[in-house]
């Protein structure tokens, strides 16, 4: 396989030569722009001539980098646990800062779910129209190369830097082509929030490579395997890991932080909120089980219960006003804040089980919110461009495929039993058993409460009577060109979650094992070790 | 002749280190040929040859430094020094000023002032900062400051015709006397308290332990903070700097934005981790206390405003907090740091400044936000670096300000201020407040009608829209003559100010990305000050 900086920079380069090649063209033809009516979420049956060069060569551009995360896929021997196709170079040395790519059981796949999830949205942008194209598509890819950084990175402060790049063109595409009214408001908004938390992590990393530096008196780094080898104290420790979890949270969102949700996804472009929903909101859970425990273990497994109740928080609170909404998006918003809860609940299980449950939800909660916001992009067309619930209704009618399609998505969302989504709330169920009891009992409330808003976004809109301004007509072949290999994806996953599981079972457990230890060993037997 | 030998023989003059002395000796000779050549009446001279003369005189002073490079030596009998810390310095200095000679150069305070006066003032400004950055007693710290300052109190009022231009220098003369009056007593309660004037004399008198804790000398070190505090605008001595930055010509602004900063930090640095290194005890708190203040206020202070300098004022208090973090730890680490980040402000800032010119010059709106409404569509070239640099100064990766506020947190973290450098992240979630909004004007919002490309309904803000002008003393008379008539020049293609704007915003990227030259040069410069670990 090709070292690891051509699938990461492939996007970002693919959306400047996009750039250029538009702007070569332009040149030619008419510069004239027209003016797009904000809000309309698509234009369809646009001709082909229509597409971009920057769109295409987007497109080209996601879907190479998709074959080669499915080649890295492929590649990766469940055997193996450390880390495959290292690129180490350094960067800064007089900050310790390495640029340290690898790839392992960890990020494998949600590597793999990010360049899917980015094609297909590159490939749903691609069917509309957009005012300036060129720098649509180099912040669409450019945020591509953030997220892959950010998963791929094996330095804290690359990491980190990814982690606050990544937000960048995600502003701009909200601010740019967001939908009124507040797509502004909206954006400062959810920026604010990201970064408010990406910040406190940045001096909570650097405190980390410094104190790191000072105990194990050796000169500074930030690459994480060297940073595992020295803990730091467990007052350090404590104040650090509050300021990751404050930045984690936030991206997810979880519950008491979530405040930017709602605006960021009505703002938002339903392409941009595919890839921002799918991928963005896991790249949080990822840092905790990348960065924040096997950094700081003690510090894990003392606010363990704090992150459990604030993910059981997450997950009541998440289910609970999803099936009060009526914006079709905002239930997909919210039942995110109730997956993630899920996936944190997972991870704060702090035994190998939950983890892996919560790794493998991750990609397929990215997998089943992309297509579902698509599909509630699809939706609003055929609902006279409302998406509202309470304005849909019978599209079902003649539409059989997309009711097929939607319907497999609304089960694995609402984890039927069969789908991949059962197999990673089991696991994480059963990890969360072992830790607390209490806390997994309450959470299987989460799991009846996905059913009812899941499958009530689903009858309210394909089923009931039709509604005012509904034209049925079923899924075209863009569309469904669209959404198909994500649904293929599902499927398989459905099939077959023993890919992802064996080949996650050994990353997942060395990250989990430091915390695991603390949290199940008794309270003398810790004081012993701390001192 | 018995006794001419006798004089020859015994009278000899002191050592001069010429070498040592160039990079002075190549500003002020530059600062005396641009007044003379100013003198010539023919136009082109003075518009054009003028300003070029600068640039070749701030680029000899660059180039001299680069020269002197590795010597280490202490010069004018111990008064300055010329280390890596000073050249580093100087070559930040110049770089600024060469930034702030662009933007000037066909600017009206420019012309209002007479070409020969207003780059005179600014090239002896420059030469005082460099003596400022590498005085080595409290005598030359003294004497750099009042040649920085008396030349800038001036140059802020060469708008000759805009009130607020008179306001702002007369604002700073004002604040800044006081400012050095007290530098100046504490200067003199320290000399009293050791009976030294040279750093480390002082130095080593307070190391003798009783002094360190006489009220003699702590007052004079208080009173020194206070002094260099109104230089540098760290809060609570900071309230001038909005008034002042709004006020004066935008060039100017720039120029002391970026300069007067690097100066100010520099003998911060000099002052605090040479002299006073033995009681860093009894200001290390205080100073690391000023500049929680000043971040706070700083960014606090700039939510809301909708003038642009008012902002990047607001802003330029904010990051001189930032930058006395550096200052606080008194380690090699922390000169790093604070050198980087002056380095990297340069460019950051004169991204900005740039932007706002160009506006200024092009638009009806000054240096208001709304000038800038659109500019994404109308002007890439101009909102690009302005985008960089907002970006930049927030602090976000990939840009050079995020490199600089990861070593100033590095910095503080490893001389045991953690909770500095979380005061520092904490300042830079304040300013997403102001930074953020400023590029969803460039890029979220329409153009207002009457600014975009439409040169044509620009009109030069000097020009009062009807009566006469008032006759000032001490105009340029060539200004008088054409004064009535609203001159087409300040309306053509700004290619000056764009390069400027694309080298700094460039510069700010290529720095984020590859830092290393940048580390290298920080380098050598962190390694000057002996007496640190």
């Amino acid at each position: 396989m090709p070292p690891l900086s051509i699938i990461l920079w492939l996007p970002a380069a693919c959306g400047v030569i996009g750039a250029i090649v538009s702007l070569l063209s332009r040149r030619g033809g008419a510069s004239e722009f027209a003016p797009m009516p904000a809000g309309e979420t698509s234009r369809p049956g646009g001709a082909l001539s229509r597409i971009s060069p920057a769109g295409a060569v987007a497109l080209l551009g996601s879907l190479a980098a998709l074959g080669l995360a499915i080649g890295y896929i492929a590649d990766y021997s469940p055997s193996s646990h450390g880390l495959t196709h290292v690129t180490d170079v350094v960067w800064i040395a007089e900050l310790g800062i390495h640029y340290k790519l690898g790839i392992d059981g960890l990020n494998v796949f949600m590597v793999g779910l990010t360049t899917l999830l980015f094609a297909a949205a590159v490939l749903a942008a691609n069917l509309r129209e957009w005012d300036r194209p060129r720098f649509f598509y180099f912040n669409f890819m450019l945020a591509e190369t953030a997220v892959l950084g950010a998963l791929l990175s094996q330095d804290l402060a690359l990491f980190v830097a990814f982690f606050d790049l990544m937000l960048i063109p995600f502003y701009f595409l909200t601010g740019i082509w967001g939908r009124e009214p507040d797509r502004v408001k909206a954006t400062i908004k959810l920026v604010i929030y990201t970064l408010v938390g990406s910040l406190l992590m940045l001096a909570a990393a650097v405190a980390t490579g410094v104190l790191a530096a000072q105990q194990g008196g050796g000169h500074i780094t930030f690459v994480l395997s060297a940073l595992q080898q020295t803990p730091l104290g467990k007052g350090s420790q404590e104040w650090i890991f509050l300021f990751f979890a404050a930045a984690f949270l936030v991206k997810m969102p979880a519950f008491p932080l979530h405040g930017w949700m709602p605006d960021g996804y009505k703002a938002m472009p339903i392409e941009v909120l595919m890839v921002f929903s799918g991928v963005l909101s896991k790249i949080g859970a990822y840092g905790f089980l990348r960065i924040v425990l096997p950094l700081y273990p003690e510090a894990a497994a003392h606010f363990q219960t704090l992150m459990l109740l604030i993910a059981l928080a997450s997950i009541l609170y998440g289910s609970v006003i999803a099936f009060t909404q009526t914006d079709a998006r905002l239930i997909a918003g919210y039942s995110s804040i109730a997956q993630l809860g899920f996936i944190t609940l997972g991870i704060f299980s702090l035994n190998p089980q939950g983890a892996q449950g919560a790794l493998l939800q991750m990609v397929n909660h990215g997998l089943v919110v992309a297509p579902l916001l698509f599909i509630v992009g699809l939706l609003a067309q055929r609902a006279g461009g409302s998406e509202d619930v309470r304005q849909m209704g019978g599209i079902a009618f003649r539409a059989p495929v997309l009711a097929t399609i939607f319907l497999i998505v609304s089960l694995a969302t609402l984890a039927m039993p069969g789908s991949s989504n059962f197999v990673g709330e089991f696991l994480i169920l059963l990890g969360v058993f072992k830790a607390k009891l209490a806390i997994a009992i309450i959470a299987f409330t989460g799991v009846v409460l996905a059913s009812v808003y899941a499958l009530r976004l689903f009858i309210r809109a394909m089923h009931n009577r039709v509604g005012k301004d509904v034209q049925s007509r079923d899924i075209g072949l863009r569309d469904g060109l669209v959404l198909v290999p994500v649904i293929a994806v599902i499927l398989f996953m459905a099939l077959y979650p023993q890919l992802a599981l064996h080949r996650s079972e050994g990353s997942v457990k060395t990250a989990v094992a430091g915390a695991h230890a603390d949290a199940t060993a008794p309270t003398g037997e810790k004081l012993a070790s701390t001192k | 002749m018995n006794t001419l030998t006798l004089a020859t023989t015994h009278l000899k003059g002191p050592h001069v280190d010429w070498a040592g002395l160039s990079p002075l000796i190549a500003l002020l000779g530059g600062a005396v040929i641009a007044l003379l050549v100013g003198l010539i009446r023919t136009r082109w001279v003075r518009a054009q040859l003028v300003p070029a003369l600068t640039l070749v005189a701030l680029g000899a002073a660059a180039g001299l430094s680069i020269w002197q490079w590795n010597q280490d030596k202490s010069i004018v009998s111990g008064a300055l020094r010329i280390d890596d810390l000073s050249l580093v310095l100087n070559l930040i200095l110049v770089t600024g000023a060469a930034f702030a000679v662009l933007l000037g150069w066909r600017s009206l305070a420019a012309r209002e002032a007479a070409h020969g006066e207003f780059h005179t003032l600014l090239l002896s400004s420059v030469a005082g900062m460099s003596l400022l950055a590498s005085s080595q007693n409290t005598v030359a710290l003294f004497v750099g400051l009042e040649l920085l300052s008396i030349p800038l109190y001036v140059l802020c009022a060469t708008e000759l015709r805009r009130e607020h231009s008179l306001e702002s220098g007369l604002k700073y003369l004002i604040v800044g006397a006081v400012g050095s009056a007290t530098l100046l007593y504490g200067i003199a309660m320290i000399y009293g308290a050791t009976g030294a004037t040279d750093f480390g004399t002082i130095a080593s008198k307070l190391s003798s332990g009783s002094l360190a804790t006489d009220p003699l000398t702590l007052t004079g070190v208080a009173l020194c903070v206070v002094g260099l505090c109104f230089k540098a605008s760290v809060a609570p001595f900071h309230q001038w700097t909005p008034d002042v930055y709004e006020g004066a010509p935008t060039p100017v602004t720039a120029f002391m934005a970026v300069a007067t900063k690097a100066a100010a930090l520099g003998v911060f640095l000099r002052f605090f981790d040479v002299a006073l290194l033995n009681v860093q005890g009894d200001w290390g708190p205080a100073l690391a206390v000023l500049a929680t203040i000043t971040i706070i206020v700083g960014n606090v202070g700039a939510l809301g405003q909708s003038s642009l300098k008012r902002m990047l004022a607001y802003s330029s208090v904010a990051q001189a907090g930032y930058m006395l973090a550096g200052v606080v730890v008194s380690t090699k680490l922390g000169v790093r740091a604070t050198i980087f980040y002056l380095a990297v402000y340069v460019f950051m800032n004169m991204a900005s400044f740039a932007v706002i010119v160009a506006r200024e010059r092009e638009t009806t709106f000054g240096d208001s936000v709304q000038g800038l409404q659109g500019l994404g569509r109308t002007r890439p070239l101009l909102a690009w670096p302005m985008t960089i640099s907002m970006l930049a100064l927030a602090g976000i990766p990939a840009t050079a300000g995020f490199t600089g506020k990861f070593y100033l947190i590095d910095a503080a973290v490893s001389g045991g201020y953690a909770w500095l450098g979380v005061v520092i992240v904490i300042g830079s979630m304040i300013s997403l407040g102001y930074y953020l909004p400023v590029i969803a004007a460039m890029w979220m919002q329409k153009a207002p009608a009457g600014a975009g490309g439409s040169l044509a309904a620009a009109v030069p803000l000097s020009a009062p829209s009807g009566g006469p002008l008032p006759a000032l003393a001490g105009g340029s008379p060539e200004l008088d003559d054409a004064a009535l008539a609203p001159t087409t020049e300040t309306q053509r293609p700004q290619l000056e100010v764009l390069i400027v704007a694309l080298i700094a915003g460039a510069a700010t990227l290529f720095f984020g990305i590859v830092p290393q030259p940048l580390f290298d040069l920080v380098h050598h410069a962190g390694s000057a000050l002996g007496g640190l670990f």
